[in-house]
């Protein structure tokens, strides 16, 4: 297949046309669902551009968390993480965990909301 | 007639009510809606008053926990009789009104939105006084007595917990953040406190603030009977601070001024250290919320952009809980 333009270059001219052409033409609720439309596609630029780098890492830090199968897929190892919580075998307390869960959380904040505030808390709280 | 008509025939009725008849009809001017209550705003010359109805008149529950409007109306006089600010309410609506479901109160001038209160020099004062406001508020709407109330849902922490607990059980996804909490706040529930009548969404959005503060406290729809500290907690939620995180209670007020002033208006005496598994209990919630409303965007029930958009804020309450648990353990 073709990749000229790519996925994102299409996703950034979209972008681009309701910031600068449709969005200041647009008053009350339709202007409100533009600024929406604009962020939503500014969230998925993010995650094409980042999505492999941060699932890679979130497998690479479950996989020793867990001790488990290398050839696992995230999915399953987060099921297989979410289990071990509801069991009491993992806690906040575990060595590891939070860490993992903040880095975790943290790449995805950068792509869904890299505005938030929560997200400069965990930043100035080091790990 | 076609049904813009009938609205607007049946409401200059009811307009006329209350306010005396007039041949000039009332300026009606929809002020919000959309997925739970519409409002009005409705006015004839120095008289006005808002309209708070179900969509399209049909009472829909937003929630399973929501009250419906007339028991709303109820507990806004409650209020009222007990000191606390809220509009008035002017009409409560009935069948012949032919507007469906819903109430009409006194219009009170001020602002809800989150980001100029925290935000204008305007409103400058205002920040200065609202934690204590808020304190004194809340004591009051805790201090009514509950025998004195239509009857109302029970709803505690656990049983809060247990209920979002089921909901996100049944989304069938795995969200450890979520696991963590859910298992944390189990673990840790602190011993219940005597139930008293909870306004269930205190924060700002729902609070119409003036120059001077704290104006009306709106939004009955989640009332219940429940614990004190859920309604002192909900308001610190990061969620509800709108990017002002270093101000605990809702990006304006320290918690300490908030708790001496609910303390010394009659409320028990809590301190900070009592409103944080509430707080967390509070952003899991939301977190919970924000899967129900992109749910109903998954499912096709509403396709809008915007329930689209808010399943990519589940993070960030996912980020508030571990930044809550991470301050808890050190």
């Amino acid at each position: 297949m073709h990749n000229q333009p790519s996925v994102a270059e299409l996703l950034q001219a979209v972008k681009s046309f309701i910031d600068e052409t449709a969005t200041p033409n647009l008053s009350g609720h339709a202007a409100f669902h533009a600024r929406v439309a604009s962020n939503v596609l500014g969230t998925a630029l993010r995650d094409l551009a980042d999505r492999p780098a941060n699932d890679s890492a979130e497998r690479g830090r479950l996989v020793a968390l867990l001790t488990s199968l290398p050839e696992a897929d995230l999915d399953s190892l987060n099921e297989i993480l979410c289990q071990k919580i509801r069991n009491r075998e993992l806690s906040s307390e575990s060595p590891g965990l939070l860490n993992h869960l903040k880095q975790t959380t943290m790449a995805q904040l950068r792509v869904d909301q890299p505005h938030y505030s929560g997200l400069r808390t965990a930043e100035n709280a080091g790990d | 007639m076609s049904i813009t008509q009938d609205f607007n025939t049946s409401l200059k009725a009811v307009f006329g009510q209350i306010f005396g008849d007039d041949v000039t009809s009332p300026k009606i001017r929809r002020l919000s809606g959309g997925a739970s209550q519409e409002t009005w705003h409705v006015s004839r010359e120095d008289k006005r008053a808002i309209l708070r109805r179900a969509p399209n008149g049909v009472s829909r529950a937003r929630s399973s926990a929501a009250i419906g409007l007339a028991k709303e109306a109820q507990l806004i006089e409650a209020a009222r009789e007990a000191g606390i600010p809220v509009p008035e309410v002017l009409h409560v609506l009935t069948p012949p009104d032919g507007l469906g479901d819903g109430f009409l109160m006194s219009h009170i001038s001020g602002e809800t939105i989150a980001r100029p209160i925290l935000r204008d020099e305007q409103f400058a004062s205002a920040r200065e006084a609202l934690a204590q406001q808020c304190g004194h508020a809340l004591a009051g709407i805790h201090c009514i007595p509950t025998t004195t109330l239509p009857d109302l849902p029970e709803s505690g922490g656990l049983q809060q917990l247990s209920q979002y607990e089921a909901i996100y059980r049944g989304f069938g996804v795995s969200r450890p953040v979520f696991e963590l909490a859910i298992a944390f706040l189990q673990d840790t529930a602190p011993t219940a406190a005597p139930l008293v009548l909870v306004h269930g969404d205190f924060r700002l959005g729902n609070l119409m603030v003036n120059e001077s503060g704290l104006a009306a406290i709106l939004d009955w729809e989640l009332a219940h009977l429940g614990d004190p500290r859920e309604d002192l907690a909900w308001i610190c939620v990061n969620s509800w601070r709108f990017g002002q995180s270093q101000n605990r209670v809702g990006g304006f007020g320290q918690i300490e001024d908030f708790l001496a002033a609910y303390h010394e208006a009659g409320g028990a005496a809590f301190t900070p250290k009592d409103i944080d598994w509430w707080e967390m209990l509070g952003s899991l919630k939301w977190g919970i919320m924000c899967m129900i409303m992109y749910e109903a965007f998954r499912s096709g029930a509403d396709p809008s952009v915007e329930r689209a958009a808010i399943g990519r804020r589940v993070s960030e309450t996912e980020m508030d809980l571990l930044n809550l648990l991470e301050a808890h353990n050190a």
